[in-house]
């Protein structure tokens, strides 16, 4: 059948933030091909995950419920979702770039004899001519994705073998209720129909998971700084200015490499990717490793010295000045006309 | 202990910290002529994970199997010098334009060509690609365990291998039977240096391509028939017996429709001065306009 399917990540009775994204991702691209949204979830203590789930606009969720079946283990999951995805037959299946999805999807793939594309930031509904057959293919699935470094951006089809699959980039999507009281289907998967002995030869041993207390995917302000904030003790500035919006701060990967912030909160390709309400760039030239991770906030305003930093041509202010003097006077503004 | 056969998998790559204008071709793919290549930074991982492995357990043989053109030899040659008892080459013109799909059929018919083995390593990703695929495409083919993202073998009895994972947010131990394959993860080891005696031993190792070529010193030649172990096997289409369909782009499901370069597009960005005047109008704007208070 015609449908757009997505693995759903849970740990804990918790359905994964990219998860949500991707049902999210996941509804518009069905909503421009006119065809229902389906999903599939394994884990442990599941009876009420559709809560969770529906509201995102799930037309049909197929949900494996079993206590071996979490922690993540590759094998179970693999053939779970192989048996499910040979019998739905859906022509998208998406998975999170996570270390779970990147685990999984392309075993799937293997199995499934079909083409996976990884870590896309953009995903689409097009059409494609195959000069080779005279022949256009409509309604595919157009999987966008940086390469080289982020240099460009590679535009990833696949017309001739089904399903087309894609990993997604974690904070990327935007995640969307469609509404609160959704009409899901629940489809209990029969586990054990499905899984053998052999399924479960991996064993887990030991597992250390750190929550870390950092959220700069949630935050609405970000007050980042770069190598040109030059030492600790001016990002405290910073980290003041963080403070008084109520915001979190963070950095670009050179701030992190030199040691003035953590690397928890590092921003960009190989950092955490954010579209905040506001985003302060302060002393961050603007690598496009660091665009890559903060360009879809919705406003950006740059303090840098150098009035040619690249950051400046995706600000919608820019201050030119130094920023251990710049931004004590905005705390102070801040201060004065806020109420 | 009893002794492992170990399989490398590493692969030759463009060295995509210093890319040129010039790199991608009109198509979409990559113009590999014109980057520098370097062995793959995850694969040197793997390769020390194993060497570790053949350290602990005297008698256990270590290959390293590349996929590549003529040039990617060199990667084998590097495994040599570095401690690797064998190497081959999977090498001929039409694997080429293969996508991960493509070319884990193609190591995996290579792979099965070298069976049996215990172990499979390969690095966790190639940095031209970033994508992390070939190695749980390979397990799935192969019908063995995968362990991905390995940082360290914790310990190695008869019949199992215990490893630590990295994860995103923590680590995992876990236990595998044997054969299985592991992606491991650059956090684990930094590999080794080149053995200054295994330079000397392997320095003239060459593919029989690189032996036909007429840059080759006959001396060269020569040297390859007295110690037959300096000719490192290139297996073809029919040495490996792959089925045309499935190698190269023929076997590729996924196809480059468009790449772009990206530009930054202008935007009208309000300048302002460091004086007080401007800070407080901005401020002032955005607050009024609810962006902050």
């Amino acid at each position: 059948m015609k449908s757009v399917f997505v693995y759903c990540e849970v740990e804990n009775k918790i359905v994964a933030e990219i998860s949500l994204e991707l049902l999210s991702a996941g509804k518009r691209l069905a909503q421009k091909l006119g065809c229902p949204l389906e999903a599939m979830i394994f884990g442990k203590d599941l009876k009420t995950i559709k809560n969770q789930i529906a509201p995102y606009g799930v037309d049909k969720l197929f949900v494996a419920d079993d206590e071996r079946l979490e922690p993540f283990r590759t094998l179970p999951h693999a053939a779970l979702a192989t048996d499910i995805l040979k019998k739905q037959d859906p022509q998208i299946v998406l998975f999170g770039a996570t270390s779970v999805g990147r685990d999984l999807a392309p075993r799937i793939a293997s199995a499934l004899n079909c083409g996976l594309t990884a870590d896309c930031t953009i995903l689409d509904i097009g059409d494609h001519f195959v000069k080779k057959e005279k022949k256009e293919y409509t309604d595919l699935l157009y999987a966008i994705r940086p390469a080289f470094g982020g240099s460009i951006m590679a535009n990833i089809i696949n017309w001739d073998q089904h399903p087309q699959m894609a990993t997604v980039r974690e904070g990327v999507m935007k995640k969307e209720i469609i509404d609160d009281n959704y009409s899901t289907e629940v489809v209990e998967v029969a586990v054990d129909d499905i899984l053998n002995e052999e399924d479960f030869v991996v064993k887990i041993i030991d597992r250390h998971i750190e929550e870390s207390g950092v959220n700069l995917k949630e935050s609405s302000i970000i007050v980042a700084g770069g190598y040109g904030v030059g030492s600790k003790e001016n990002f405290q500035h910073l980290i003041d200015l963080a403070d008084l919006l109520g915001g979190e701060v963070g950095g670009s990967r050179a701030a992190v490499d030199a040691g003035f912030i953590d690397h928890d909160r590092q921003i960009g390709q190989t950092g955490t990717t954010v579209r905040p309400k506001l985003y302060i760039a302060a002393g961050i030239s603007g690598a496009i490793q660091h665009r890559a991770g903060m360009q879809e906030s919705s406003l950006i305003i740059s303090i840098n010295n150098d009035p040619e930093a690249p950051i400046n041509k995706i600000a919608d202010y820019v201050i030119e000045g130094d920023l251990a003097e710049v931004v004590p006077k905005m705390i102070k503004f801040y201060k004065k006309n806020a109420k | 202990m009893r002794p492992l056969k170990i399989i490398v998998l590493a692969k030759q790559v463009p060295d995509t910290r210093h890319v040129g204008s010039d790199a991608m071709k009109p198509d979409g793919t990559v113009n590999r002529g014109k980057l520098a290549t370097v062995f793959n930074p995850d694969d040197f991982h793997a390769l020390e994970l194993a060497l570790n492995i053949k350290d602990r357990i005297p008698g256990t043989e270590v290959t390293v199997l590349t996929m590549g053109p003529k040039r990617a030899a060199d990667i084998i040659r590097e495994g040599y010098y570095r401690g690797a008892d064998h190497g081959v080459m999977i090498s001929d013109r039409r694997f080429g334009g293969a996508d991960t799909l493509a070319t884990s059929y193609t190591i995996v018919k290579g792979i099965e060509k070298l069976a049996p083995y215990d172990l499979i390593l390969g690095g966790r990703q190639a940095i031209d690609g970033d994508t992390a695929q070939v190695g749980p495409q390979c397990a799935e083919k192969l019908n063995i365990p995968q362990v991905t993202y390995v940082e360290e073998i914790v310990d190695i009895q008869d019949d199992l291998i215990i490893a630590r994972r990295r994860l995103e947010k923590g680590v995992e131990t876990v236990s595998s039977p044997f054969p299985c394959l592991m992606t491991v993860h650059g956090s684990s080891p930094d590999c080794r240096s080149r053995h200054a005696k295994k330079v000397m031993k392997y320095k003239y190792a060459r593919t029989n391509t690189e032996l036909s070529s007429r840059k080759t010193d006959e001396v060269i030649v020569s040297l390859h028939e007295k110690r037959p172990y300096l000719t490192i096997p290139e297996w073809s289409v029919e040495d490996i017996e792959a089925d045309l369909s499935k190698i190269g782009l023929p076997g590729s499901p996924t196809k480059v429709k468009s790449v772009e370069s990206i530009v930054l597009t202008a935007s009208e960005a309000k300048i302002l001065s460091d004086s007080d005047t401007d800070i407080e109008s901005m401020i002032k704007e955005l607050i009024e306009h609810h962006t902050i208070g």
